[in-house]
């Protein structure tokens, strides 16, 4: 144990630990409490789905030799964002296809087009990272972690200064607009701030992995927690706890840093769905 | 004062007309039933007269005051909310979320008002209760509740005792009527006729045919007896 510790404090020397662990925590305090909205909203593939334009979109981008490759990434990614919310709720079917569609269709793109156009020698391990997030966190710019922080507190401000309205909106779309609020206009402001977290959280646990961040704090927190406040805030914590704890073990044990928080995000899912078993059973008690 | 009304309305979605050629008018503190079978838009009108669905062809005119204290809506319950994490609460409070602008915090005067909705619906002591696990019942109650936080004029209620056994629906109408007696305008989707026509003092039937009128002239109309009639 003492040794453990240690390590830790040794790999707290270097820069690169702790931006990995401002950019992980950030990532997986976003993508949670975007989360609990987008569970709630039945758009939890829309991760998945958006992570794949994402990753088609970097495909491009490195094909054309953009040295930012975020810069094309994001706008189109968020421009498919919009058009998946545009489908919308009314018609549920319609959207769940479409978002399969242009999911297979931007990996498979994407795919294709590294493989015509290889930029570098080693296809495989490129695209191996882009899906599964690679070691790049370790590997962050400080110029990359300043982007984050910036875009991490614009996505918080939004969530905190419209709270009341993302929870009307997301409990009662049809009452909220019927009562005068602007529904539309929040909509697609939660299609461009998730694809804002998207793009961000690539860097972090690749496009493949990004839905866990997305639906497994917030399904953990509303096995226990009854209150849409209260399941925010646990969901926040939960997330950030994996992410430390993962970025942290990834290292120690050099395994995959996104697989690994996941696995975390897992076990913590089966701890509280057992817990939400006996809780449950105790308020049926209780009425 | 005349509410809201429209002359030869004609509500439907892009693939069609559901009902056209609807002319009626509200007063302040009437009871409307909007009745007919499954199906002929009862619905839409509703949702016409909210904002979602634009009208086809005409207008519904407002009451300039109604714009802006908004309106009350008590929509039919949908598979999210059964199973959203929320407390009675937060939900009640979410009324008020649409008349607050930017500001993104409920003000007390809010929040005792929502309180006082809770309570008025018989609901005191359950503010902190979990919304997914109350009774049908209770549900409808803390909808109403909201809908009461965001209006003290009208009331929009889309089949608001579907899914309730025979007392819970008596106790619902009860309190609806109670509301009503209180002056606020009822505007109410039944698909039973002979529960609707009980309370309402206006009936809007929508079918093959539409009647608009009293509930004396709708009882005695031929059309209205073959539906009560109908009903035994």
């Amino acid at each position: 144990m003492k040794e453990l510790i240690e390590t830790i404090s040794y790999y707290f020397h270097f820069p690169f630990v702790w931006y990995a662990l401002i950019v992980g925590v950030l990532i997986a305090l976003t993508a949670s409490i975007l989360g609990v909205t987008l569970v709630l909203k039945r758009y939890s593939t829309i991760g998945d789905g958006l992570s794949h334009v994402a990753f088609g979109a970097l495909s491009v981008a490195a094909i054309v030799g953009l040295t930012n490759e975020m810069l094309l990434a994001m706008p189109i990614t968020i421009l498919a964002a919009i058009l998946l919310m545009k489908s919308g709720q009314n018609a549920k079917i319609k959207g769940d296809a479409q978002l399969a569609m242009i999911s297979v269709g931007a990996i498979a793109i994407g795919y294709l087009l590294i493989n015509i156009f290889p930029t570098s020698s080693n296809i495989t391990a490129d695209v191996c990272s882009t899906l599964f997030g690679s070691i790049s966190i370790l590997t962050l710019s400080s110029t990359e972690v300043i982007i984050c922080v910036v875009l991490s507190v614009v996505v918080l401000l939004f969530f905190i200064l419209f709270y009341n309205k993302i929870f009307s909106i997301t409990f009662d779309e049809n009452f909220s607009k019927a009562t005068g609020i602007n529904t539309s206009f929040y909509n697609y402001l939660l299609a461009i701030i998730i694809a804002i977290v998207i793009v961000l959280a690539m860097n972090l646990v690749g496009s493949l992995l990004i839905s866990a961040l997305i639906v497994f704090p917030a399904l953990s927190a509303m096995r226990v927690f009854k209150s849409f406040k209260s399941v925010i805030i646990s969901s926040a914590i939960i997330s950030i706890f994996s992410s430390i704890f993962g970025i942290l073990s990834s290292i120690l044990f050099s395994t995959p840093v996104g697989p690994t928080i996941v696995v975390v995000d897992i076990l913590i899912f089966i701890i509280f769905f057992i817990v939400g078993l006996f809780n449950t059973q105790q308020t049926k008690v209780k009425v | 004062m005349t509410q809201l009304s429209c002359d030869n309305l004609s509500i439907g979605y892009e693939t069609g007309i559901v009902v056209k050629d609807l002319s009626f008018s509200i007063d302040s503190g009437d009871y409307l039933a909007i009745v007919g079978e499954n199906g002929t838009g009862k619905s839409t009108l509703i949702k016409t007269i909210l904002g979602l669905i634009k009208p086809i062809k005409g207008e519904i005119k407002m009451d300039e005051s109604l714009k802006r204290n908004g309106i009350g809506y008590l929509p039919q319950q949908t598979i999210v909310q059964k199973d959203f994490p929320a407390s009675v609460f937060e939900i009640v409070l979410s009324g008020f979320a649409s008349i607050n602008g930017f500001r993104p915090f409920y003000t007390k005067e809010e929040k005792e008002i929502a309180k006082a909705n809770i309570n008025k619906m018989g609901l005191s002591g359950y503010e902190k209760y979990p919304y997914k696990e109350l009774s049908g019942g209770q549900m409808q109650r803390v909808l109403l509740s909201r809908a009461l936080c965001s209006t003290t004029k009208i009331l929009l209620l889309d089949e608001p005792v579907s899914g309730l056994d025979p007392i819970v629906t008596q106790e619902m109408y009860e309190l609806i009527n109670n509301l009503n007696k209180e002056g606020i305008t009822i505007i109410m989707i039944s698909h039973d006729v002979k529960e609707a026509v009980k309370y309402a003092n206006k009936i809007l039937h929508i079918g093959n045919k539409v009647f608009f009128g009293t509930k004396t002239e709708y009882l005695n109309s031929d059309f209205g007896k073959i539906f009560i009639d109908g009903g035994k």
